[in-house]
């Protein structure tokens, strides 16, 4: 019997196909929304701690105060740092595996006809160690090379794509401002950051062939930390802030001219922010949900009405009120579970092309998609059971009357 | 030992409203219907012939008076009690035939037994069998659309039938077709009471086809008039 029910509104539903796609456009649209808001939203939950992972989690970055990065001209920019300063980091504080310094522009480079905008970085070996750079072709920095600040570079995937093409960049000579320079490596791409940004553009110079060629001073502009396994992270910053002030002569009850920033409170915070706006997001997808539920309603009691004489028939040769109930709400149910399969698969394929397109990890989400799925199937029935009742009350002699 | 008749209507009245605009439809109707009779109900419109059959078709429940069928009181029946009545023991012929409409005659003819609750295949062969008692089983898999009306009502019919039904109750089975449609109904009508003892209560307003009951009952104003064996049957 139930079978049977379901066979009859399948073919209720296909006989007025144009229309049942029409009804169930809100749960579609609502649905969709659902998946695909749930789904991105979790993929670059996903992309922010994988990020922190390819960073490290254990990388503190140390930056100039904040006056830095607004002061524009006639703004007050605090000190920059040095490599003495680097280096006491690195040696002084037990908790530290290695500092990094990084000095760094834009600049221009250029090979042959083939020309790119792009950061320009001095650093030297602990870098890449810090934050988990490959190598794709080619070598780091060679202890001479560092000390001699000789013209040698190690460039990004980006970069090595606009200028080479598919050649091999490792032995070739690039121009940044008035330096030539060898490749003498290629890195492994990262890809874009949580931020959108490509970590994969940029040319990284030693230190000292930066300081003397490109930038012309010996400033540091961050030191990037990297602590030592099983070490405390809050603890270390505090060691580094201490020391920073001391290194520094900060007097007591003054403020501090430097920022110390830990990766990982930092990913919590933006997957804090990814969480709420997928949270807003998905509520306005529920909405449409609910109307999508009320649509179907008003179409069911159309279908009703229509029907009547059809259910007058049906209760004359013996059907029960509870049977034709259960016709309706089955139909009811079957249309908002098609809208929610619809749905689920739109809004999958809406989640695969924008996690391509935000360069996210697609991570579909069963439970999600579950819940979606049993959600359409209660619309159906809350939605479904106000015309499924009226079609069962009503009166057989009448309803067979009807024109 | 006394037979007990199939339908026994005492005193029973149908008065729809209250107060002063109350309409009696049924004004105290006694009649006797045994098992295997073909009756007629014929008068004139709003002599509440259709109201009559609706009682005694169990859709419609008396306001006052006792009806029994096969002995048992049924006109206190539920909503629910008289659908699995009318399921069991009653079949329908209307005038306007009532098939569902972009369903095959098939479908339509096995209605009944999907309520019985009836396996696929059995439904087909009962279904294919009442076809072929009224000669259309080579017609199952049109739709009403694509039949005459005269065919259209055969199928009303054999949906009836399908069920196995003690008693089929036709409302102007007739009312749409012309002379010699009317005919071939009737003549069906009569087979089956005839050759299966089905007892069949009619509704009508013409002669000719009351013509084919063995007894007419006639209606004026919610009362029985008359009550005549014809002489054709007999």
């Amino acid at each position: 019997m139930l079978w049977e029910t379901f066979r009859l509104a399948i073919q209720a539903i296909f006989r007025n196909a144009m229309r049942s796609f029409l009804t169930v456009l809100g749960i579609v649209i609502g649905v969709a929304a659902v998946i695909s808001m749930v789904t991105v939203g979790q993929g670059s939950t996903q992309q922010v701690t994988a990020d922190v992972e390819k960073l490290g989690t254990n990388v503190v970055m140390v930056l100039p105060g904040q006056d830095t990065m607004q002061g524009g001209p006639g703004g007050t920019a605090d000190p920059m740092f040095t490599l003495r300063i680097n280096d006491a980091v690195e040696d002084q504080i037990a908790s530290v595996a290695l500092s990094a310094p990084i000095s760094q522009s834009r600049a221009r480079v250029i090979f042959g006809n083939e020309n790119r905008r792009t950061d320009i970085v001095g650093t030297d070996n602990r870098y890449f160690e810090a934050a988990r750079w490959d190598l794709n072709r080619g070598r780091f920095f060679e202890l001479s090379e560092l000390q001699s600040g000789k013209a040698v570079c190690v460039i990004g995937e980006t970069v090595r794509e606009s200028l080479f093409g598919f050649a091999d960049p490792v032995g070739e000579t690039v121009r940044i401002k008035t330096l030539s320079c060898e490749v003498v490596g290629l890195l492994k791409s990262k890809g874009a950051s949580t931020f959108g940004s490509d970590q994969d553009d940029f040319v990284i110079l030693p230190i000292k062939t930066f300081h003397r060629r490109i930038a012309g001073n010996t400033d540091v502009s961050t030191l990037f930390v990297s602590v030592r396994d099983g070490a405390s992270i809050e603890r270390t910053m505090e060691e580094i802030t201490a020391l920073m002030r001391d290194l520094r002569r900060i007097g007591r009850g003054e403020e501090d001219d430097f920022e110390v920033v830990d990766m990982e409170q930092f990913a919590t915070m933006l997957s804090g922010i990814t969480d709420i706006l997928t949270g807003l997001l998905s509520a306005v997808a529920a909405v449409s949900l609910l109307v999508g539920g009320i649509g179907i309603m008003n179409i069911m009691l159309v279908s009703v009405t229509e029907r009547t004489r059809e259910i007058g028939i049906r209760l004359a040769i013996g059907a029960q009120a509870r049977q034709v109930l259960l016709q309706f709400l089955v139909e009811a149910i079957v249309l908002s579970l098609i809208g929610g399969l619809i749905g689920i698969a739109l809004g999958l394929a809406l989640a695969v092309l924008g996690a391509n397109w935000l360069s996210i990890p697609f991570t579909p989400d069963p439970g999600i998609i579950m819940l979606a799925f049993g959600f359409s199937a209660l619309v159906g029935v809350v939605f479904g059971f106000f015309p499924a009742r009226r079609a069962a009350r009503l009166d057989p002699i009448e309803a067979l009357r009807h024109e | 030992m006394n037979e007990i008749p199939q339908i026994e209507l005492t005193g029973i009245t149908r008065v729809y409203g209250k107060g002063e605009i109350a309409v009696r439809a049924l004004d105290g109707i006694d009649l006797t219907v045994a098992a295997g009779e073909f009756i007629a109900i014929m008068g004139p419109s709003g002599s509440g012939k259709s109201t009559a059959m609706n009682v005694i078709g169990c859709l419609d429940s008396p306001t006052s008076g006792h009806y029994r069928f096969n002995g048992v009181e049924v006109g206190r029946l539920s909503q629910d009690q008289r659908a699995l009545l009318r399921r069991h023991y009653l079949g329908f012929v209307f005038q306007g035939y009532n098939l569902l409409p972009r369903a095959s005659a098939l479908h339509n003819v096995e209605l009944p037994l999907i309520y019985k609750g009836l396996g696929r295949a059995e439904r087909h062969n009962a279904a294919h069998e009442a076809l072929r008692k009224v000669g259309l089983d080579n017609r199952a898999h049109h739709d009403p659309s694509e039949l005459s009306g005269g065919q259209q009502q055969r199928v009303a019919i054999a949906r009836a039938l399908v069920g196995s039904p003690q008693v089929m109750l036709a409302d102007e089975p007739t009312g749409n077709l012309d002379t010699k449609r009317s005919i071939e109904i009737m003549e069906v009508l009569q087979d089956l009471n005839r050759s299966d003892g089905l007892t069949i209560v009619m509704v009508t307003h013409e002669e000719d086809m009351a013509e084919y009951a063995q007894r007419r009952i006639w209606m004026v104003d919610g009362r029985i008039e008359r009550d005549e064996r014809t002489r054709k049957a007999a």
